[in-house]
């Protein structure tokens, strides 16, 4: 008899989550838990100042503090070649400054000391002397003739320009709008925000002198990655290097690029023979490591009398801080933007994008989003929202309009995207319902007339999913797939290794369950490993969504491997021919007579105890999956809101989340990342920002600054699926852990742009703070851009 | 948390507490919920030498209402204690109501509604509760206690007049001339904000009439705003849509907001108004169902 798949905990089983068990116990192994034997503690010290020259540093009164054994300084680090290393973009970030510091909280110098509290002291007592220079905070600024070179320590960098790109077909474009009957316009600022994960980066450096290994525990998404790059840049032969990443506090992408602290951390063990721990402090993390965002949109829209849209211009101007670190397929200047009006039929469009460098934290990570895909939809709901509006036309009607529909696919986009299925329709159709779209015009009319504001925002999307492929998609050359082993063990039990790395998804609970799927052996039954480069097979590591559509394809391509030989063995302990057996879930049968089987187990211990002759022991394999294309999940969201006309505070009555990504592995966590995504958005769209005042400072340095919504204020989501399995994934699956972030803040901004929409406001840049909201309602003027940070009376 | 090096006093009396602080001349700072000295210590904007922590008082660890209606709150009363109190509630509606408001959840476990007073925070709620229920701290030094007004206690922001060698031993709030009503309003940005701009009403009601009005702001001054002078307009009158709209705008005029990434000036003030307007309007509403 077949196995009960969802018994076994196999494809669509909400199985409970195994990582759970030990983080609700508090038995999780984050680096911070790690303690090696005679291991000393970092601690850095951070510039004060957003742009200045060093003139000098004085490091003398921090060694007179006892227990401190070393302080590293930028001229140290370049006697060894390591004052700069090489960003994820083919720029160069100081690791300790030796010239200027560029930003507020740039790394100066180093402590290591017996415990933190001496090293905290000890950077108190370093003395460092700054020739304070302009400073610039915001891409209009470094895009002034004259204004102060950043990156002066450049050659061939004559401004603060770190790009000019362009995509698209200009003249087809040029054509449309030439063409067209209404021309719809849309400028927007996203603003910076920062991941911020529980957990903040740090490391634990162990260079071993004898065996010449070293090893080090540290805070990546991406441990494979780290170890190439410590391997070129500290020119460490390969295999001597092991890079662990232990249990993941959350990633959101800010634990993808290499920081100052993990290299200063090498470099000091190397010294002091001895492991070396940093750990980050909330601020530290905050003001320099990688953000998210902080691009300003423009475009238009070209469009017939009737709704259709016939072309798309774009512009970005994005602030890349001090170092162009965005963490993005090398191919690309500003990730993948030109995804934008993917799920739209818009024949042609053309993005230009120009990127600046600012005296701001570098980063430009994919914060919980497939490379600036969060930008590109934004703009793109909002501009639709637009458009709609200077047409007359009901919003959904106007996505329903040009929405590519169901018989189109596969559909290339006008900038070269191959879209290769879904069901946009059935989807917006399902969020309406629920949302009580019907009625809700006559609902508003009457609020209004009452005094209420009632607003209804919409947000349909699809994005790309899943790089690679590997012609198209690499970072820093080294090709965009992934990997999976899996070792069957003589009772039938197994471990699956992958190159992914986890970090809240779930993955030792989802990938147990592909296997399931594929070979029968139950979900419990597998344990998972990720993290540790000298166990796993190589892999590009875990953001951009890409596990499930990459690392999730080889699980499932390496246990069809394992089911092939298990195959052949079924055979001979059957003693029939390979072409006579069946496979049903768990077993092989012969086909004349399906009592006569053997169990997936069974053949695992003949793999060891008695296997066919000439066929080699053992029951295991791997897989290198390259995906054939992206994977395309599509989202339809729908918020609503009420918004209070004297104090410009926002309610959310209701949100509807309809999301198609395909095959779901396990729903319930299909579930929570949406979920979590969603409160991501409601936080972006009311109170998640980081700014700048004009020296530099940021503002959004700690959490009574920086503000998560708590489970207090994130509202309640209602959460429908649709499934059109993705045609080219070995299982069907898509990719979700980011449609919420991506696809989220443009519901609710259109909810309260529909609410005030009566006034004649256009837009109203997140945050939707009340006091901008307010503005807004009682100005009917847009608002635009950050809040001031200035105070004044 | 790396802070400074400290040393630390958990002394059992009142009496040693205050031999503690008078011995260590200033250096040493009185540790009570922690929720506004641990995180500056944290950040190293406090260092203090020498932590005194009163924690270990129990006989300060009390709130209770006497039969003529004073109340009294222990230096280690918990804002949480306060919550969901049905003699509070009777007692001071505004206590009730801010106490909710307050932090988070579990800031109020731990944070004290005295040790919020002494700390003077701008933007604190219950140094503007206080200042609007016009009551006074009771201060223990060497020489004894003294009772400190709540007007010249919070002198301005972070500032107390406790003597180094002084601990503020318990709030009191005075019976009230009537029936006492109330309510609390504040904006934040998210739980655990502290107020872009809130409200504190009390009002002590002989039948219908005014007899006595408190109102104070947080959030929209470089200090606890106190607007007890335009709330007396309306002491020996009724409530009316007329008085309350002409207070609401007087007490607007005396916040001193600055425009700041939470709002302009002129948005916090008009969130001021609104604020005395719907207290003050809730309670004429509230009055006029029960008569
Ligand atoms: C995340 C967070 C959010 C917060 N949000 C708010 C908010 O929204 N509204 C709000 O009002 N507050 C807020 N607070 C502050 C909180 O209410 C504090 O509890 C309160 O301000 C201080 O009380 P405490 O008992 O914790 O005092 P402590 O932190 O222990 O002490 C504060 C200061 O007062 C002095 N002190 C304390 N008790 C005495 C005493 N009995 N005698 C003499 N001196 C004393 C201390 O020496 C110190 O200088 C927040 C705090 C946190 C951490």
């Amino acid at each position: 008899m077949a196995l009960d798949e969802i018994k076994i905990g196999g494809l669509g089983a909400s199985r409970r989550r195994v990582e759970d068990n030990r983080f609700i116990r508090g038995k999780g192994n984050y680096v911070d838990d790690i303690v090696l034997p005679g291991m000393l503690h970092m601690e850095l010290l951070r510039s004060p100042v957003a742009h200045a020259r060093i003139k000098s540093i004085d490091v003398s009164k921090a060694y007179d503090i006892p227990g401190v054994r070393l302080v590293l300084t930028g001229e140290m680090m370049a006697a060894r070649n390591l004052a700069w290393m090489p960003t994820l973009s083919y720029d160069t970030q100081a690791v300790l400054a030796t010239d200027k510091v560029r930003f507020q909280g740039q790394e100066v110098a180093a402590v290591i000391a017996d415990d933190p509290y001496i090293a905290k002291d000890a950077c108190q007592a370093i003395v460092v002397e700054y020739e304070q220079l302009p400073v610039i905070v915001n891409p209009f600024q470094a895009m002034e003739s004259g204004s102060e070179v950043i990156r002066d320590d450049k050659e061939n960098q004559p401004g603060n320009k770190i790009f000019d790109w362009e995509i698209g077909d200009k003249a087809a474009t040029d054509k449309a709008f030439a063409e067209a009957d209404v021309i719809s316009k849309m400028e927007l600022h996203y603003p910076r925000s920062h991941p911020s994960p529980m957990e903040t980066c740090g490391s634990i450096a162990d260079f071993n002198r004898a065996t010449g290994k070293l090893t080090v525990y540290m805070t990546s998404q991406a441990p494979h990655i780290v170890r190439a790059a410590v391997a070129m840049v500290a020119e460490l032969p390969e295999h001597m290097i092991r890079i662990v990443s232990p249990d993941l506090g959350g990633g959101f992408g800010n634990k993808v690029p290499i920081y100052p602290g993990y290299v200063i951390s090498i470099l000091a063990s190397i010294l002091t023979e001895v492991p070396v721990k940093w750990i980050e402090d909330k601020t530290g993390n905050l003001i320099s490591t990688g953000f998210g965002r902080d691009v300003y949109l423009q475009g238009e829209m070209a469009l017939r009398k009737d709704g259709k849209m016939l072309g798309m211009r774009m512009k970005t101007i994005s602030d890349h801080g001090a170092f162009y670190a965005d963490a993005q397929p090398s191919k690309f200047k500003i990730g993948l933007m030109h995804s934008a009006f993917a799920c739209y039929d818009v024949p042609a469009a053309h993005l230009e994008s120009v990127g600046y460098y600012t005296n701001k934290a570098p980063g430009g990570v994919a914060y919980r989003c497939s490379f600036r895909v969060t930008e590109a939809m934004f703009f793109q709901e909002r501009m639709v929202h637009a458009a709609a509006n200077d047409l007359g036309m009901d919003q959904a009607e106007f996505r329903r309009m040009n929405l590519v529909k169901d018989d189109m696919f596969p559909y290339r986009t006008a900038f070269g995207f191959l879209t290769d299925s879904g069901q946009y329709g059935k989807c917006l159709d399902i969020g309406m319902k629920a949302i009580g779209y019907d009625n809700y015009k006559a609902e508003q009319a009457e609020a209004r007339s009452r005094g209420k504001l009632l607003g209804i925002g919409i947000s349909t999307m699809t994005e790309p999913l899943g790089a690679g492929n590997s012609r198209e998609y690499d970072i820093l050359g080294i090709k965009m797939f992934d990997s999976a082993e899996l070792r069957v063990h003589m009772t039938g039990k197994a471990i699956l290794r992958t190159g992914a790395m986890n970090q809240g998804q779930g993955h030792q609970t989802t990938w147990a369950q592909i296997v399931a799927h594929e070979l029968g052996i139950p979900a419990d039954d597998v344990t998972v490993e990720e993290g540790d480069t000298d166990t796993a097979p190589f892999g590009m590591g875990t953001y951009a969504s890409r596990s499930t559509p990459v690392a999730g394809a080889a699980v499932a391509m390496v246990a069809r491997k394992i089911r092939a030989k298990a195959r052949k063995i079924a055979a001979h302990l059957l003693e029939v021919s390979e072409e006579d057996i069946e496979w049903e879930l768990g077993r092989f049968y012969v086909r004349s007579n399906k009592e006569r089987g053997v169990t997936i187990q069974d053949c695992a211990l003949a793999a060891y105890s008695n296997m066919p002759d000439g066929m080699e022991p053992g029951l295991e394999n791997n897989a290198y999956y390259d995906p054939p294309n992206l994977t395309w999940p599509f989202a339809a969201y729908f918020v609503k809101v009420e918004v209070d006309a004297e104090t410009g505070v926002w309610d959310v009555l209701k949100v509807v989340a309809v999301d198609d990504c395909g095959v779901r592995i396990n729903p319930m966590v299909v579930e929570g990342q949406i979920m979590g995504g969603l409160t991501e958005a409601y936080a972006m769209a009311s109170m998640q920002y980081q700014t700048y005042d004009d020296e530099g400072n940021c503002i959004g340095s700690n959490y009574m600054d920086y503000l998560l919504p708590t489970a207090w204020e994130t509202p309640g989501f209602e959460l429908h699926e649709v499934v059109t399995p993705c045609p080219h994934h070995p299982i069907g699956a898509k990719g979700v852990g980011e449609c919420a972030t991506v696809a989220g803040p443009a519901a609710f901004v259109n909810a309260v742009v529909d609410a005030l929409g009566h006034l004649g406001v256009r837009n109203i840049d997140m945050p939707m703070m009340p006091n901008r909201v307010y503005e807004a309602l009682t100005t009917g003027k847009d608002i635009s851009g950050m809040p001031p940070v200035k105070m004044g009376d | 948390m790396y802070p400074s090096r400290f040393g630390y006093e958990l002394p059992k009396t009142v009496e040693e507490a205050v031999a503690l602080l008078d011995a260590h001349g200033g250096e040493a700072k009185v540790l009570a919920g922690g929720q506004s000295l641990v995180p500056m210590m944290r950040l190293r904007f406090a260092a203090p030498e020498m932590l005194i922590d009163i924690n270990g008082i129990e006989a300060l660890h009390y709130n209770r209402v006497d039969a003529d209606g004073t109340v009294h709150i222990g230096a280690l009363c918990r804002h949480e204690e306060l919550e969901d109190n049905p003699a509070i509630a009777k007692a001071i509606p505004t206590i009730a109501a801010a106490a909710p408001l307050v932090a988070d959840p579990i800031v109020r476990t731990r944070g004290t509604f005295v040790g919020s007073v002494c700390h003077a925070d701008p933007q604190g709620d219950w140094a503007a509760t206080m200042t609007a229920l016009g009551g006074h701290i009771v201060a223990q030094g060497p020489k004894g206690k003294r009772d400190i007004p709540i007007a010249d206690f919070v002198i301005g922001p972070f500032q107390n007049t406790l003597a180094f060698n002084e601990i503020a031993i318990e709030a009191v709030i005075p019976a009230p001339k009537g029936v006492r009503v109330g309510n609390y309003l504040k904006l934040e940005r998210r739980v655990g904000d502290f107020a872009t701009a809130s409200v504190a009403v009390s009002l002590d009601m002989k039948g219908d009439t005014v007899a006595y009005a408190g109102i104070a702001l947080a959030g929209v001054g470089g200090r606890t705003i106190n607007a007890n002078a335009a709330a007396s307009a309306l002491v020996g009158k009724k409530l009316t849509a007329e008085n309350i709209a002409s207070v609401a705008a007087a007490v607007a005029a005396v916040a001193e907001p600055r425009t700041d990434h939470r709002g302009s000036a002129d948005y916090k003030r008009q969130i001021v108004k609104t604020f005395v307007e719907r207290i003050l309007t809730g309670l004429l509403n509230t009055s006029q169902k029960a008569a």
